[in-house]
């Protein structure tokens, strides 16, 4: 938008004022669309004016025989569609206000921006004198929330999350439980003390609300500690417990329910809701388990079928949770299970465009979700019936901060006594201080039947939530800065960090062998073992079962280093350290090189391999056709490549150094279907006296991208490593005799590539 | 198993508790260990590590075992190998990875995570020259790699010289065509895991061990 960018030069008052006008707009629409969202009946308005023009058409011609109709209008037909898509494109469009505005974002998280869009929209609508909608609860957690839990569970870091299990376990099931009785119990004391309009409160009920009011919500705790950037265990401690108490959540939600409705509590029943507590968890995970198996099953064959892999992942997922939650198991702990599951099979097995896009689509999905969640919980608010008293409400947000602080003091005293690395205070108050509730607390809340005490307990429970998000949402930055907690480190996982952490792994599980001690290492040392030798070879297509898992880091991250290059394109500086250091400083100094021109020493060559390859990688690439369904390969553009390769070269030159060594030529399947910018290898031999002949297996002419200097033993290392190329027509040419000598220089080069001196000059 | 009687009278168990840091507790289950591993004799040897079965399936056993036997980890400040250890080297060697208790100062931290560092080191330098080689590097990776299948040698090859190269950056930054660099050293090793945080992950429960289970 033209008027945004033009605002931002100038001052932001007339963003502000932009901002304004499209709250206006969001307010017409939310209220002519309010029957979308709470079914109910509907007065529409309209909200642009469009239709006054065509029913003057109509007047005019019904006296008359009747025209055809040039121009009509039907907003009916797409009503429906019409009102969601602009709700969510108004909603995101106060979203990117948010973020251009400048400041705004670092003093309030973006969670309580939201919302106080929702209470304001909520408030113009029923100024205005309409009905507001209200958060529906089959909308949010059939659509809005599966989105947000998927993205969380499939990026879920393993690692932390499993270290970490006993003690996420033991936070999110004692916890939770703790919370729900004290602040239940506590409550119902309070309102017996308290008579009047609170004295008909029965414990039951009182048990209820401490259910729905207790439970830390996984929206809520994502959307502000992913701008605090606290370090992983926190995050993961507070994070994991907001997902797994849905389990507990969830059975006593129903537990109470039914006593509710039958009035006595027995011990039979009592037992029988712990019984259901197991099943409902393992349950769901074992539900979601299943899924994700069949999900990485299927992407074991999608190597022709490229296109609608992500798709895969995401109906699997989306299936996981609706039948999880046709038999009342957790729902969210089948899509955790089956996210994590699913993960490291569908990744070794799709293409690396379509990893990008399942990462992409999920983090959009769950950004929409958490976007429209914030503000129906605004306009909720609004719209809701209220019936506010002053001490429950004090009562019950004061309980709360209480009760979690005591849980997380008297429980990490415990866990404590089992962990290695100790929770210290500081920890402690950030667990504590990071319990935030959020829209699962309200949705629960409007599920509830009783109307009598419905009102009361949801104006609790929505200032609970206002109190958690905004309050503790707003302060916990300052806080973190504060106690100098320690934060997220920022440094990328480099290759000996990665080789280290194999090494370690290794070696404690050695020495938990030598000790005799069957611990932690030794079972997850098993279950590698037992994946590797059987579950690899079931659900990972090809060869790529059987590559160890350093090598396919490594492979990934020489792929993150050469699409770095691509995308830097012409830009001054890489992010990577600036150093000089290449493999010649480090190789063992071996027999003198011999420096004539046509034969060059391995370093050198692997350096002019690099250049070129870098070069090469910058190309634009252009699609040859346009098909649907296909990504094609790009042909070589000749002229704007040229004057790029003579202009970057100099500065390659300087940088040659930054680049890993070792080409790692990932191939992806037949080119048709793919676009790679690093893709078949040509080798042509060159004699110094000869223009370039080549030896290739295919007579394309114009082939994409794309050299790399032979390098022969790189060549089969890569070719062992490069599983997948083997399935692709052989447009790389296997050099036959792979002993030559190094005096002939042989340089591979690209039909584009100006001629032959230019390689000199780089030597 | 508390089989506190049996074991050899309690002044010795008090130096090994000061010098190594164990409890009474953890010194006694590893010294039944240990006797299991020995066979009742005074002393291990290399055979007796090689018979552990469980240990078979791990790459880099060769490495473990040497470190047993490696002077360097006696904290003796010796150097070269020995053939054959007593408890109190045994023991010495697995206080390595006790992990750091809650109440610790911040230069204990440290010391603790050089300490760790220092024995991590130990293994990858197996000739003892204080560095470690490209070489020696090369042998760690391949070491790792070599319980897969289809591995050819030359991919270990290059990511140990990946990894060398990162390590040559961070440590070295500018270098010119001709310089060579000679190894890792201990500080550079120091500084390339710094936010490794090893004193957390480098450590072995020995609290609530049982050691019932076999060896052989």
């Amino acid at each position: 938008m033209a008027e945004l960018r033009l605002a931002r030069r100038s001052s932001s008052l007339p963003l502000t004022g932009l901002m304004g006008v499209v709250l206006l707009v969001f307010v017409f629409v939310a209220s002519a669309s309010r029957d979308v969202v709470s079914e109910n009946n509907k007065t529409w308005r309209d909200p642009a004016g469009e239709t006054r023009g065509d029913s003057h058409h109509q007047t005019n011609s019904t006296a008359h025989k009747k025209a055809f109709p040039v121009l009509s209008f039907n907003y009916e037909h797409v009503k429906k569609p019409f009102e969601i898509s602009l709700w969510i494109l108004l909603a995101l469009l106060m979203k990117l206000g948010f973020h251009i505005i400048p400041g705004v974002q670092n003093i309030v998280p973006e969670s309580c921006l939201l919302i106080g869009v929702g209470l304001l929209v909520g408030g113009i609508i029923k100024a205005i004198g309409g009905e507001a909608p209200v958060l529906d609860t089959k909308l949010f957690f059939l659509y809005l929330l599966p989105p947000i839990i998927l993205d969380a569970g499939y990026f879920l870091p393993i690692r932390p999350f499993t270290e970490n299990m006993g003690t996420i376990l033991v936070f999110a099931v004692v916890g939770t439980l703790w919370n729900t009785f004290f602040i239940g119990g506590m409550i119902f004391a309070v309102c017996r003390l308290e008579g009047g309009q609170l004295a008909g409160v029965d414990p039951l009920s009182c048990l209820l609300f401490g259910t729905i009011v207790s439970a830390v919500d996984p929206v809520a705790v994502l959307a502000v500690f992913e701008e605090i950037h606290i370090n992983e265990l926190l995050h993961i401690l507070v994070f994991g417990e907001s997902l797994l108490n849905d389990a507990v959540t969830v059975v006593l939600y129903h537990l109470f329910e039914e006593f509710t409705h039958e009035g006595t509590v027995t011990v039979v029943d009592a037992v029988l809701g712990v019984v259901c507590f197991f099943v409902v968890s393992l349950g769901g995970i074992l539900v979601g388990a299943i899924y994700g198996v069949l999900g990485a099953f299927t992407s074991r064959f999608t190597s022709h079928t490229r296109v609608i892999e992500p798709l895969f992942v995401f109906l699997y997922s989306y299936m996981a949770y609706l039948s999880a939650e046709v038999f009342h198991l957790s729902g969210i702990m089948s899509l955790i299970a089956c996210g994590v599951v699913m993960r490291p099979y569908v990744e070794a097995n799709v293409s690396h465009k379509s990893y990008t896009t399942i990462k992409y689509f999920l983090k959009m999905w769950s950004s929409v979700s958490e976007t429209l969640i914030f503000i129906f919980l605004g306009v909720s608010t609004v719209a809701g019936p209220h019936a506010w008293n002053w001490t429950f409400v004090i009562v019950t947000v004061v309980l709360c901060l209480v009760s979690r602080v005591l849980g997380v003091i008297g429980l990490t005293y415990i866990i404590n006594k089992f962990r290695i690395v100790k929770l210290t205070k500081k920890d402690q108050f950030i667990v504590a201080y990071g319990g935030l509730r959020g829209a699962i607390a309200f949705s629960l809340g409007f599920l509830l039947t009783n109307s009598k005490m419905k009102n009361m307990f949801l104006t609790a429970i929505i200032t609970v939530i206002f109190f958690t998000v905004i309050v503790q949402g707003m302060t916990i930055r300052p806080l973190v800065e504060l106690l100098a907690v320690k934060k997220k480190k920022e440094s990328k996982r480099s290759i000996n960090e990665e080789i280290h952490t194999q090494f370690l792994d290794h070696l404690l599980t050695g020495i938990e062998d030598i000790c005799g001690h069957y611990g932690h290492h030794h079972w997850k040392d098993k279950l590698n073992r037992f994946n590797k030798a059987y579950v690899k070879k079931w659900l990972i297509a090809g060869e790529r079962s059987t590559e160890p898992q350093l090598i396919s880091f490594y492979n990934k991250m020489e792929m993150k280093q050469a699409m770095m290059l691509v995308e830097s394109g012409s830009a001054a500086k890489l992010p990577t350290i600036v150093s000089s250091v290449s493999m010649q400083n480090i190789q063992p100094r071996g027999p003198a090189r011999h420096r004539a021109i046509p034969s060059i020493s391995k370093s050198r060559e692997q350096e002019i391999r690099k250049i070129l390859r870098a070069n090469l990688q910058k190309t634009r690439q252009r699609l040859r056709s346009y098909s649907r369904h296909d990504l094609m390969i790009d042909p070589f553009e000749d002229n704007v490549s040229e004057v790029r390769f003579r202009r970057q070269r100099v500065e390659m030159e300087r940088r040659m150094s930054h680049y890993l060594t070792v080409p790692a030529n990932r191939q992806e399947t037949p080119p048709v279907r793919k676009v790679c910018f690093e893709s078949e290898h040509k080798v042509y031999t060159y004699d110094d006296s000869k223009s370039p002949l080549g030896r290739t297996a295919e007579p394309d002419p114009s082939p994409p991208d794309a050299v790399s200097l032979l390098n022969e033993s790189s060549q089969r290392a890569n070719q062992s490593s490069e599983h997948r190329a083997k399935r692709n027509d052989e447009l790389r040419a296997k050099v036959p005799d792979e002993k030559e000598e190094q005096d002939q220089l042989k340089l591979s080069r690209c039909l584009s590539d100006p001629g032959p001196n230019k390689e000199e000059d780089l030597s | 198993m508390g089989a506190l009687q049996s074991l050899p009278g309690k002044p010795e168990y008090v130096d090994l508790a000061e010098t190594t840091g164990f409890s009474f507790e953890q010194i006694g289950i590893l010294h039944n260990r240990f006797k299991q591993l020995s066979h009742n004799e005074e002393t291990l040897l290399r055979d007796h590590f090689n018979k552990i079965p469980d240990l078979a399936c791990n790459p880099i056993r060769l490495q473990i075992i040497e470190a047993f036997f490696d002077r360097r980890n006696f904290r003796q400040n010796g150097e070269g190998t020995v053939e054959e250890i007593g408890f109190k080297e045994f023991l010495v060697v697995m206080s390595h990875f006790k992990p750091p208790s809650l109440h610790m100062t911040q230069e204990q931290r440290e010391s603790i995570r050089r300490d760790k560092l220092r024995f991590l080191f130990n293994m990858h330098d197996a000739d003892n020259d204080g560095t470690i080689t490209l070489e020696e590097y090369r042998h760690v990776v391949e070491e790792l790699l070599s319980f897969s299948e289809a591995l050819e040698k030359d991919t270990a090859k290059s990511i140990a010289d990946a990894a060398m190269l990162e390590v040559a950056s961070i440590s070295m930054g500018h270098m010119e065509p001709d310089e060579f660099y000679e190894g890792i050293t201990f500080e550079h090793f120091l500084k390339l895991l710094n936010g490794f945080e090893i004193e957390s992950k480098m450590n072995i429960r020995f609290l609530n061990m049982d050691t019932t289970t076999l060896c052989k």
